[in-house]
């Protein structure tokens, strides 16, 4: 087993050499699949890892073709997941893949950095859901409520909007932009407190409802919040909004030796931003579960009436499950808003907070590296596979009708997705250890 | 100020029953399954948007072969029945029951399933009409016969007499469906299956064949409602069920979950209250603030019923065994 499993990946690190492309990677694929399902030795298996990585980094680097990070992806998802690797090898080959991997190839290729960067701020937030949702087991379905909230914070302030109702001189320097990260903590924690404080002592359906509602509240006022005094500029949306400087930045990866060009240094600049924040919140997430709180939220999930006779307030603390997670949201938010320079209130559908509980689900409740997988399929599902299958169509199959363009039918794939997963998988991808138990004795 | 508010109350007041009509038929729905299987049947929606499209597509057909505007009606009020009662039937053949069959507990899980069935009905209605007529913006066929209107009260009501065919209709179903649920035997079993589940069974009722017929009935109730929306509203979309699904989940839970009349009285009262808020926010506040905060109205209205009364206008108090 070891010998064919090592003979895989030696045969894609060649083909990928000779022919990078989509057929090679998916053959680089097939050779993931091979180490992660077959019986292999510890060693074989770390050995077959790094060759992998290497070759989907090549194949990145070469060709482009974004197969390749979904191989990354799935070789973080083994690190993970797969037992009997020691742990200075996940983290070694963990960091090579984040740190080295994914920016040379969006060198070469800077939509991969918009794809990870896109990942990594939905991650963030599914990470920041989950302490919601997958913890407490309250359904939130106006999560994207709480990133418009932070979105919006940094957006008119850090453009001309503020001019419209406020003295002074806007748009803020972009400096700003790390200290109305911690504003939008405090502002996205107190709407999580007026949301929270009425719907958080209904329960199940009724709370699914109700946040929904209020983040459909939230949408109809980014919309319409223009007249009569115009703070969010409508339907049109905030642009631009304003980006940190970060010359220091370029002259840190200079001294590194890496020479940015004005297409990519933002592009880099964020993607570490994000990586950044999602260490923090993967910190917070872990501690949290650990803390008096983690276990008071997971009680109440269990069973509301038993926490209660235990003596946890329920009202508190389940405001402090949805004020942490709206406030992991909304630091996401100013990122979001910085990244892209816009904002509109078409961001903050219904549609995107589904996605975002989505993520969670697909991932499995209550488990972190389930969070940041679901993140990272549903994003590449959305931005890249759904988008390259329609070109695909269109250039190939050209007497196939426009209406059938797969971009279009985002909704559906995403829908099936989620009702399969609930026949067949309801626990998630990779499912959290106490909740999987839950799962299987019902 | 005063004056242009009352100039406009009598008409207001109907407008927000025709409304009001709506909400109801589509609450019945959610009603029923809530009542049966407690799952907030998101896919409703949905349902109700497919007796539209169906409502749509007959007239676009018919309308040239059927001279009688009223029957060429009636037919699209069966058709659509018929096709959203399928749709409903099918849906929880192939989604929900799977989930009952494994025993999940977890009340999550049924709620997202319908979510995501709901986000597939609503492609699948676009990729169809899009094959099928390359629209997106489904516009109802005007029918001479059903185009009449009337005036009421020396000209305080302008009245459209395809409204009137909207509230006997849905009164019809009101009383149509009070007398099922209280004086058939298939009443009987909903009730009995909304009771225990297990017990009914052990009493010789198939609970998946009465959970169908209540899918069926509720998904018909639903689609002979969105034929009545296009006709009354004419502009359709895959995603026209959205919005009057989660009013009509509102009017539902304000009347008190459940509850067959409480559905319909929810309905009204919230009809009335939107339509209300709707034309008379811009007069009270000079157009600061326009008809389409009538939406947020709604949703504080659900959240103050909920908080001062959660069980609803005529629901009555479940107590928790522990």
């Amino acid at each position: 087993m070891n010998a064919l499993a090592l003979l895989l990946s030696l045969a894609y690190l060649g083909l990928v050499f000779l022919a990078p492309g989509a057929l090679s990677n998916l053959f680089g694929l097939l050779a993931l699949g091979a180490t992660a399902f077959l019986r292999l030795s510890p060693n074989g298996r770390t050995l077959n890892l790094a060759l992998l990585t290497l070759g989907f980094t090549l194949g990145l680097v070469r060709s482009g073709n974004t197969l390749g990070l979904i191989g990354l992806v799935g070789i973080l998802v083994a690190l993970t997941t797969l037992p009997r690797i020691p742990g200075w090898i996940r983290a070694l080959l963990g960091l090579a893949i984040l740190l080295l991997s994914v920016p040379m190839a969006g060198f070469a290729n800077t939509f991969i950095f918009e794809l990870g960067i896109q990942i990594g701020i939905y991650a963030a937030m599914a990470l920041g859901l989950n302490v919601v949702v997958g913890m407490a087991g309250l359904l939130d379905l106006g999560y994207a409520a709480f990133f418009a909230v932070g979105a919006y914070t940094w957006a008119i302030f850090g453009s001309e909007q503020a001019k419209n109702f406020m003295q002074g001189s806007f748009p803020l320097p972009g400096e700003y932009m790390y200290l109305f990260m911690g504003i939008a903590v405090v502002t996205t924690a107190l709407t999580g407190l007026f949301i929270g404080l009425p719907a958080l002592r209904l329960r199940g359906d009724y709370l699914a409802i109700v946040t929904l509602g209020l983040g459909e509240v939230v949408r109809i006022l980014a919309n319409n919040l223009d007249h009569p005094i115009n703070f969010t500029n409508g339907p049109q949306g905030i642009t631009p909004v304003q980006r940190p400087p970060i010359d220091w930045f370029r002259e840190l990866m200079g001294g590194l030796g890496v020479r940015l060009d004005q297409a990519t240094d933002y592009q880099l600049f964020f993607y570490l931003l994000v990586l950044l924040m999602i260490g923090l919140v993967v910190l917070a997430n872990v501690n949290l579960a650990n803390s008096r709180f983690g276990r008071a939220w997971v009680a109440i999930r269990e069973d509301e009436v038993a926490a209660r006779s235990m003596g946890i307030p329920l009202l508190p603390t389940k405001l402090l499950a949805f004020m942490t997670g709206a406030a992991f949201s909304g630091v996401m938010g100013v990122i979001f808003a910085a990244q892209r320079t816009f904002v509109s209130p078409e961001s903050f559908t219904l549609l995107a907070s589904i996605t975002i509980l989505g993520m969670v689900i697909l991932g499995g409740m209550g488990s972190i590296p389930g969070a940041i997988l679901g993140a990272a399929a549903l994003t590449i599902l959305n931005l890249d596979v759904l988008k390259t299958f329609s070109e695909f169509v269109r250039t190939s199959l050209p007497q196939i009708p426009s209406q059938v363009d797969p971009a279009k039918y985002e909704r559906l794939v995403f829908g099936l997705i989620l009702v399969l997963m609930m026949i067949f998988r309801p626990e998630g991808l990779i499912p959290e250890r106490r909740h999987k138990a839950e799962m299987e004795e019902a | 100020m005063l004056e242009q508010i009352l100039a406009l109350l009598p008409q207001v007041i109907f407008d927000g029953f025709i409304l009001g009509f709506v909400y109801a038929m589509v609450a019945l729905g959610y009603t029923m399954v809530y009542g049966v299987l407690e799952l907030i049947n998101f896919a409703h929606s949905e349902i109700f948007m497919i007796g539209a499209v169906v409502g749509v597509e007959v007239f676009r057909y018919l309308a040239p072969h059927v001279g009688n505007g009223f029957l060429l009606l009636f037919i699209a009020l069966v058709l659509g029945g018929v096709v959203a009662g399928i749709t409903a039937i099918l849906v929880e053949r192939f989604a929900y029951r799977p989930l009952r069959a494994r025993g999940t507990t977890n009340r999550l899980v049924p709620l997202i399933t319908a979510i995501g069935v709901s986000f597939i009905l609503q492609d699948l209605v676009r990729l169809v009409e899009g094959l099928w007529h390359n629209e997106f913006f489904l516009r109802m066929r005007t029918v001479e016969d059903l185009e009449g209107s009337i005036e009421l009260f020396g000209g305080a009501i302008f009245a459209q007499s395809k409204s009137f065919i909207l509230m006997g209709v849905s009164i019809l179903m009101l009383l149509g469906l009070t007398y099922l649920v209280n004086r058939t035997k298939l009443g009987v079993a909903i009730r009995a299956v909304a009771q225990d589940l297990q017990t009914a069974s052990l009493m010789g009722i198939d609970p998946d064949r009465i959970i169908s017929r209540t899918f069926l009935i509720g998904g018909s109730l639903g689609g002979v409602a969105g034929v009545l929306f296009a006709l009354q509203y004419t502009t359709i979309t895959p995603y026209v069920g959205f919005l009057p699904g989660i009013k009509a989940f509102t009017a539902a839970v304000l009347g008190g979950i459940g509850n067959i009349p409480g559905a319909m009285l929810g309905g009204l009262v919230l009809g009335q209250l939107e339509n209300f808020f709707g034309t008379y926010l811009p007069i009270l506040t000079s157009g600061n603030f326009g008809t389409e905060y009538k939406d947020v109205v709604a949703f504080l209205i659900l959240i103050f019923i909920l908080l001062v009364r959660p069980q609803g206008l005529l629901g009555q108090v479940v107590r928790e065994k522990v």
